[in-house]
C-alpha cells in the first residue's frame, strides 16, 4: 500500500479507476476507496448521533416521537384502518390510469372536427391542476351527500374516491400527453402506410410506446396519489391518520403519527425499487442489453 | 413512353404541386407507371423524390393535380384512404419498424387489423415471407437487436404482407452501413424480378441502371428528363442531369 509520494493520490482531478491506472495499484487502490467510504460513513453517522442523543432536549422528543410502547401499541390499530388508505388509492389509480389515458387521447385527436373535445379535455386539466386537492375533496366530500338528491351516493369514501381520481386524472392526462408527443411521428406515419386507422395507430403503435416511456413518471403521480390518500380524512372519515391522530389525543404523545409516516414509507419505497427493476428488464428485452 | 393497349396504367401522376409553407417541392409533376414496370427516381436532396412517394401514399395531402391508381383517382376528396393504402406499400430511408413489437408482430399487424385474417393465417404469411427473405430465425426478435440491413429487409417484408400491387421505396439504403446495403438491394432486385410495380427513390446510380425501367430525374419539382436508364446515364440530354451525374460519380457513387 506503500505509495511513493507523488502527490497523484490527494488530486481530485485524477478520480477512480483512471487514477488507478496511473498509479498501477488497481485493486488495491479500489478495496483502499470502500474502506475509507465504509470508515468515514460510520464516523459521521455515528457522531450525529452522539451529538443529537446528547443534546439537551433529546429526552423530551424521543419521549414524544419515538417512545417503542406507544409505537407498538398503536401501530396495529393503525395498520387496520390504513386498510381503508391503500383501497382508496388503489381503487382510485385503476380510474386515474384509464380517466388520465382518455383524456390525453381526447387532447391529442387532430383536426378540424375534434376542436370541442380537445377544447374539453384542456378545460378539464386546467381545472382540477389548478385547485388544490383539499378543496376539491370538501367541495364533492361535503357537498355532493349535502344535496340529498336521488341517485347521488351519499358515501364519503365514494366522493374522496371522486376526488382524488379526478385530481390526479388532470395530471397523469398531461403524463401521458408528453409520451404520446415524444414517439416519432414517422411510427405514424408506418402504421397508417400500412393501412391502419388514426385509432388503430393509435391503439396499437403510439400508446403503447407512450405508455412505456412515461411510467416512471406515472409511478410519481402513484406515490403522490397515496400520500394524498390521508386527506379524506379531512371529511371524518377514520382512516389510517384520523386513527393515528385519535390515538395521540388520548395518549398525548405523537409516536403513532410516526408509525404512520413509517407506514407510507414502508409501501412506497419497496415500489419504486420494483418498477425500476421492471423497465430495466424491459429495456433488456427489447434492446441488445447496451446502456446508452 | 409505350401506349399499346396491353399495358395497363398502374399510376398516373397528373399536374402535382405540393408546398410546405412558402416552400413548393413539386412544382407540376406528370408521370404514368405501367404495371410491372420499375421506376427510379434520382435527383439531389431536396429535389422532391421524397415528397413525390409520399404523396402517391396519401401521406401527404396534396395543392392541385391528380393521382390515379390503376384507374381510380385517390386524390378525390370521396376516397376511403385507407382501403387505398392497403394495397400501396411504402419502405421509409429509416425502417420506421415497431420498437415495441417482435418482427413478427411487427409484420401481422396490419393483416390481422386491416385486412381482417386470423392470426394464424398472417402468421403463416409472415413465416413465409420471412423465410423467403432469409430472416426466418429473426421472427422473434426486438427490431433494435437487428442490423441496419435486417431492420430493411424487415420493414419491406411488413409491407409484402399487405400484398400490395404498388411498392414505394423511398431511399431504402441510405441509412445503411455500405457493407449492408447489397443484402436490401437483392431483396429490391427479387422483386423487381416478381413484376413488382415499383416506384424508388434512390441514391443508388449502379442499381438504378440495373434495376430500372425506366429513370426520372427530378430537378426543382420537376421530371426534367425521363427515359430507359442507358438513356439517362450515357447520353443525358440535359445540362443539370449531366452535372448532377458528374458530381455522383465525383463522389465515387457510381
Amino acid at each position: 500500500m506503500s505509495l511513493p509520494g507523488s502527490g497523484l493520490e490527494d488530486d481530485p482531478r485524477l478520480e477512480g479507476s483512471r487514477r488507478s491506472r496511473i498509479l498501477g495499484h488497481a485493486a488495491t487502490r479500489d478495496r483502499r476507496n470502500v474502506w475509507i467510504a465504509v470508515i468515514s460513513t460510520v464516523v459521521f453517522f455515528g457522531a450525529l448521533i452522539v451529538v443529537v442523543v446528547n443534546s439537551p432536549g433529546w429526552l423530551q422528543i424521543k419521549q414524544t416521537f419515538f417512545d417503542w410502547d406507544e409505537f407498538w401499541s398503536s401501530i396495529w390499530s393503525i395498520l387496520r384502518y390504513f386498510r381503508l388508505n391503500v383501497f382508496i388509492f388503489c381503487v382510485a389509480e385503476v380510474l386515474v390510469l384509464a380517466l388520465g389515458l382518455f383524456v390525453a387521447v381526447l387532447r391529442s385527436l387532430p383536426g378540424p372536427v375534434f376542436a370541442p373535445l380537445r377544447i374539453l379535455a384542456i378545460g378539464y386539466t386546467d381545472l382540477f391542476r389548478g385547485i388544490p386537492t383539499i378543496l376539491v375533496i370538501s367541495l364533492l366530500g361535503f357537498g355532493m351527500p349535502a344535496l340529498q338528491l336521488q341517485g347521488i351516493p351519499d358515501s364519503k369514501i365514494f366522493w374522496g374516491i371522486v376526488a382524488l381520481t379526478l385530481v390526479y386524472s388532470a395530471y397523469v392526462a398531461e403524463v401521458y400527453r408528453a409520451g404520446i408527443e415524444s414517439v416519432h411521428p414517422s411510427q405514424v406515419a408506418a402504421a397508417r402506410a400500412l393501412g391502419l386507422t388514426r385509432i388503430q395507430a393509435l391503439r396499437h403503435v403510439i400508446v403503447p410506446q407512450a405508455v412505456r416511456r412515461v411510467i416512471p413518471p406515472l409511478l410519481n403521480d402513484f406515490i403522490g396519489l397515496q400520500k394524498d390518500s390521508a386527506l379524506v380524512a379531512f371529511l371524518g372519515i377514520v382512516e389510517g391518520l384520523n386513527r393515528a391522530n385519535i390515538i395521540v389525543q388520548a395518549d398525548f404523545n405523537f409516536t403513532p403519527l410516526v408509525a404512520l409516516a413509517l407506514i407510507f414509507l414502508i409501501i412506497t419505497i419497496p415500489m419504486t425499487r420494483f418498477v425500476d427493476y421492471l423497465i430495466e428488464r424491459e429495456r433488456r428485452r427489447t434492446q441488445g442489453g447496451a446502456k446508452l | 413512353m409505350t401506349d399499346s393497349a396491353a399495358v395497363v396504367e398502374a399510376v398516373r401522376i397528373e399536374g402535382l404541386h405540393k408546398s410546405f409553407g412558402d416552400l413548393e417541392v413539386l412544382k407540376g409533376i406528370d408521370l404514368s407507371v405501367a404495371d410491372h414496370e420499375v421506376i427510379c427516381l434520382i435527383g439531389a436532396s431536396g429535389s422532391g423524390k421524397s415528397t413525390l412517394l409520399r404523396c402517391v401514399n396519401l401521406l401527404e395531402t396534396i395543392d392541385a393535380g391528380r393521382i390515379m391508381v390503376h384507374g381510380q383517382e385517390i386524390t378525390a376528396d370521396d376516397v376511403d384512404v385507407n382501403a387505398i393504402r392497403r394495397s400501396i406499400g411504402i419502405v421509409f430511408q429509416s425502417f420506421n419498424l415497431f420498437p415495441h413489437m417482435t418482427v413478427e408482430r411487427n409484420i401481422t399487424l396490419a393483416p390481422t387489423r386491416v385486412l381482417n385474417l386470423s392470426s394464424d393465417e398472417a402468421r403463416e404469411r409472415a413465416t413465409t415471407l420471412l423465410e423467403r427473405f432469409g430472416l426466418a430465425d429473426k421472427a422473434q426478435e426486438y427490431p433494435d437487436r437487428l442490423s441496419g440491413g435486417q431492420q430493411q429487409r424487415v420493414a419491406i417484408v411488413r409491407a409484402l404482407a399487405m400484398q400490395p400491387d404498388i411498392m414505394l421505396l423511398d431511399e431504402v439504403t441510405s441509412a445503411l452501413d455500405p457493407e449492408l446495403v447489397a443484402e436490401v438491394l437483392d431483396v429490391i432486385r427479387e422483386l423487381a424480378e416478381g413484376g413488382m410495380t415499383m416506384l424508388i427513390a434512390t441514391h443508388e446510380m449502379g442499381f438504378a441502371r440495373d434495376i430500372a425501367s425506366r429513370v426520372c430525374f427530378l430537378d426543382d419539382g420537376v421530371i426534367l428528363e425521363e427515359g430507359p436508364p442507358a438513356q439517362i446515364f450515357e447520353d443525358p440530354h440535359e445540362e443539370r442531369t449531366r452535372r448532377f451525374l458528374a458530381r455522383i460519380v465525383a463522389a465515387g457513387r457510381m
